[in-house]
């Protein structure tokens, strides 16, 4: 169970990003974040594993608060929480095999990051990882020569590897086409039902959110406007999330 | 009107930045001294063209020349009694004929060339004084035979005039044999080699110590940097204490086994064995996995292991340098051809000898400060404030007097002032009292940006240094390890340092965050998120600038002879003073082809690695 508390994000240059958001997420659970772009859904997703520091608020997590926890004890509560972007992310240099071996980088010492040194095991548990995503056979080619659908895939890859217990996903199909989009939607579906991780998902289509959300939260400028089932967002609540003069599509 | 007026003051504005304009450039027209008069006088057009043709013909091959010279006589001015009888010249072979033979100074004579070799050349010249082979000759001619090896031409006669017979002289200079490389293209040879190895040589030193320092000069990731005041001030006396202890260490460890390390047999079992057994020991002591809370027994263990390790691994370094020192001259003296290899693990041997003190002693530093940072960072997560207050209080003061203390007594080495009181007990007290104040004026778990300190300070500093010419610097290494391209090589390497860190760092900051923020939140620690996000990024621009240094190094290695640092830059500068424009002319096509092949190289390097 993650429970949000109170969560505020005001940034240095004064914007609001997070008003005093609260609500839980059980265990297990596929969450869809939706909004406009700007109400803040990537700043909870970063304030949930930290990579941006809550102004104030408390994230419990079984109890533990996430936000009062020192820089390496929540570094190894990281390890936990896996996030896959908008962007990808990858490190485009890097083989695609490297790629995924990141996401183990939690779970060794650093001396041997050193001298590029990972386990047998984790080599064989990344190959597994990119047999389950399909492109086990692109492991030794540089990442920036997959397409944008593999590349996410990669991402997915990097984010089991470290045996998530939540998996982020901020906007994860937001710069692929339609018809990709709903892959990559599957394998997250997959990963929250047979791994039983609990997705939070951030994302723009409605369509989407009716399809493979559990549960879903809306922020408008940075405050939460609407919690609830996905089938009950119907015009009046979409008007009443995204303002008066949108449209539906999709 | 109205919307005339804005328009009138732009005018006036734009008037009166023409106006400054013009001020600018005829203030620097006057201080520059721009003539162009002076270009026309005949005097340097005339010097002009003597260098330029000179430095069109580069001093590159000669032939072995015979010489043939021929001499007819001539009376200046004619003789009262008319000219003696005795006036013949030998007409078998190759001669020349004066006529008239004689003359009053100025008049001109025709002079003809017989039976010569075909298009040879050589200097016809009036010869005072009655022997035909005084070397002191007047006139600047050259005679040039025709097909058939004559020549005719006339001559002024100069102002010599004497009673008894003197000579006109010409030396025809046929080339024989095959050609060969001037004395003066061998030396270019050989400076031009010391001169791209200097500047190998330079960016690597140069490169290596750059790319770590480059990373603590990059904004991006030094800013998220921040640490609680016990921390810092644990760090900061780890690192001295750690850099004094190490060195000390070593140094006796160096003492105590010096004995051992000229046993070549010994040495070298030591420099193989002892790597190996370091190598089994810290993969037991130094776990794969990263653990959250090992036993105390373990870690105390672990640490000791490693302890132990890094003394007999500083051992091994001392009997690798000794084994290579002694080693390398045995090698030299038996393989004389490749003597140089012997004597480079000679020299290797002393540098390692030399460096193993200061290399331990900063790793010490590391290893210290960075142990004590990590105690002071969980004392003050886990102590209740009034204790981190205390501590705060009591480190700060310790450090802030510590460092004001080292400041003091440099300031007291520099200015040799001699009076502890004011060098080192009041600068103590005045950084205790900082210290304090800082301790006093933080909450006690707040955390300071040290990051961003230390990016300032190390900024700084690589702008200062960067901002003094390697030619400056050549010039402070020749008064400390004496004239020659060791200087100059120092002095590059460390304009390569601090100008490669900064270009470097510029890299480090232009990196796509994503990649970064992506491995970070696998939980990657600091160390991790730099080699597997930055890194792989900054392989193609770091190349690539090497490469651009490599090429500036071989360039500022071309004049960095000029006060003494070695290379080809010495004897350019001896040709140009020496006026012997030619010779001087060699070395500039020897560098401007080394220059224009080391481009060629790294664009297709670059090309190969982005």
């Amino acid at each position: 169970m993650l429970q949000i508390r109170n969560l505020t994000k005001v940034y240095d240059s004064g914007v609001v990003a997070l008003d005093d958001v609260s609500f839980d997420i059980p265990d297990g659970q596929f969450l869809a974040v939706i909004g406009l772009s700007g109400s803040g859904k990537s700043t909870l997703l970063r304030c949930i594993n930290r990579l941006i520091e809550p102004t104030s608020g408390q994230i419990l997590w079984d109890g533990v608060d996430l936000v009062s926890l020192s820089p390496e004890e929540m570094r190894r509560m990281r390890r936990k929480i896996g996030m896959i972007f908008q962007h990808f992310n990858l490190v485009n240099r890097s083989r695609v095999l490297t790629n995924v071996l990141a996401g183990r980088l939690g779970y060794l010492n650093p001396a041997f990051s050193l001298i590029n040194h990972f386990p047998k095991e984790d080599i064989q548990k990344a190959i597994l990882q990119l047999e389950r995503v399909g492109i086990a056979d692109k492991a030794n080619v540089r990442a920036d020569e997959l397409s944008g659908g593999q590349q996410q895939r990669v991402g997915i890859a990097r984010a089991l590897m470290q045996d998530p217990s939540i998996l982020l996903a901020d906007e994860p199909v937001a710069s692929l086409d339609p018809v990709l989009a709903h892959s990559i939607m599957k394998y997250l579906e997959l990963i929250n039902q047979e791994d039983k991780v609990t997705v939070i998902c951030s994302l723009h289509f409605l369509d989407l959110v009716h399809r493979y959300s559990d549960y879903v939260v809306a922020l408008n400028q940075g405050k939460l406007v609407f919690e609830g089932g996905p089938k009950k967002i119907n015009d009046a609540k979409f008007k009443e999330i995204y303002g008066k003069d949108a449209e539906r599509v999709g | 009107m109205q919307e005339k007026k804005p328009n009138v003051w732009k005018s006036v504005t734009l008037g009166v930045a023409v106006l400054l304009g013009v001020l600018v450039y005829a203030y620097g027209a006057e201080v520059t001294r721009v003539n162009l008069s002076e270009l026309q006088s005949e005097r340097r057009q005339e010097s002009l063209v003597r260098v330029l043709r000179a430095i069109f013909r580069p001093d590159l091959i000669e032939y072995d020349q015979v010489l043939e010279p021929r001499v007819a006589p001539i009376y200046v001015p004619c003789p009262a009694g008319g000219l003696p009888g005795d006036m013949s010249v030998s007409q078998d072979g190759s001669h020349i004929t004066v006529t008239p033979a004689c003359g009053a100074p100025g008049d001109v004579v025709h002079v003809q060339g017989f039976n010569f070799a075909p298009n040879v050349e050589g200097p016809l010249r009036f010869v005072p004084g009655s022997d035909p082979e005084n070397p002191v000759a007047l006139g600047q001619l050259i005679a040039n035979t025709d097909a058939q090896g004559n020549f005719s031409m006339d001559f002024t006669l100069p102002n010599r005039e004497s009673e008894d017979v003197q000579y006109i002289r010409v030396t025809m200079r046929q080339n024989e044999g095959l050609p060969y490389f001037t004395q003066n293209a061998r030396d270019t040879w050989d400076r031009i080699v010391e001169t791209v190895f200097m500047a190998l040589l330079a960016t690597t030193i140069g490169t290596i110590l750059a790319i770590p320092i480059s990373f603590t000069a990059a904004r991006n990731l030094m800013r998220p940097v921040r640490s609680p005041i016990a921390s810092i001030a644990l760090n900061i006396l780890g690192w001295a204490a750690g850099i004094y202890l190490a060195y000390q260490l070593t140094l006796w460890i160096g003492d105590f086994t010096r004995s051992y390390v000229t046993v070549l047999p010994l040495a070298l079992a030591s420099a193989v064995l002892i790597p190996i057994i370091a190598n089994l020991a810290i993969r037991w002591a130094i776990p794969v996995e990263d653990e959250v809370n090992p036993p105390l027994a373990l870690r105390v263990t672990r640490g000791a292991v490693i302890f132990a390790v890094i003394v007999l691994g500083i051992y091994a370094f001392y009997a690798l340098a000794g084994a290579m020192s002694s080693l390398g001259p045995q090698l030299a003296a038996r393989f004389s051809g490749v003597a140089f290899l012997g004597n480079f693990l000679f020299r290797m041997g002393q540098i390692l000898t030399l460096l193993v003190p200061t290399i331990a002693a900063l790793l010490g530093g590391g290893a210290l400060g960075g142990m004590l940072a990590r105690i002071g960072q969980q004392a003050t997560e886990r102590l209740p404030n009034g204790a981190v207050k205390t501590m705060n209080l009591v480190l700060g003061g310790l450090v802030g007097a510590v460092i004001f203390g080292l400041l003091g007594s440099a300031a007291e080495w520099l200015y040799q002032i001699g009076n502890p009181v004011s060098t080192l007990w009041i600068p103590a007290a005045v950084g205790a009292a900082g210290g304090v104040l800082l301790a006093l004026l933080t909450q006690p778990k707040d955390t300071l940006p040290v990051g961003t300190a230390l990016y300032f300070v190390i900024r700084t500093i690589l702008n200062a240094l960067r901002s003094i010419e390697a030619l400056v610097m050549a010039i402070v290494f020749v008064i400390a390890v004496g004239i020659g391209p060791f200087a100059g090589m120092m002095a590059l390497a460390l304009h390569t340092v601090v100008s490669l860190a900064k270009l470097y760092s510029e890299q480090v900051e232009s990196i796509a965050d994503g990649p970064m923020e992506a491995v970070q939140a696998t939980g990657a620690n600091r160390l991790q998120t730099i080699i597997y996000a930055v890194v792989p990024q900054i392989i193609p621009p770091y190349i690539a600038y090497t490469l651009y240094r490599w090429d500036i190094n071989v360039r500022m290695s071309t004049i960095i002879g000029f006060v003494g640092g070695g290379g080809i830059g010495f004897l350019l500068q001896q040709n140009i003073n020496l006026l012997n424009y030619r010779g001087a002319s060699t070395q500039m096509v020897a560098i401007a082809i080394v220059v224009a092949t080391l481009d060629y190289i790294s664009s297709v390097v670059r090309e190969r690695y982005t």
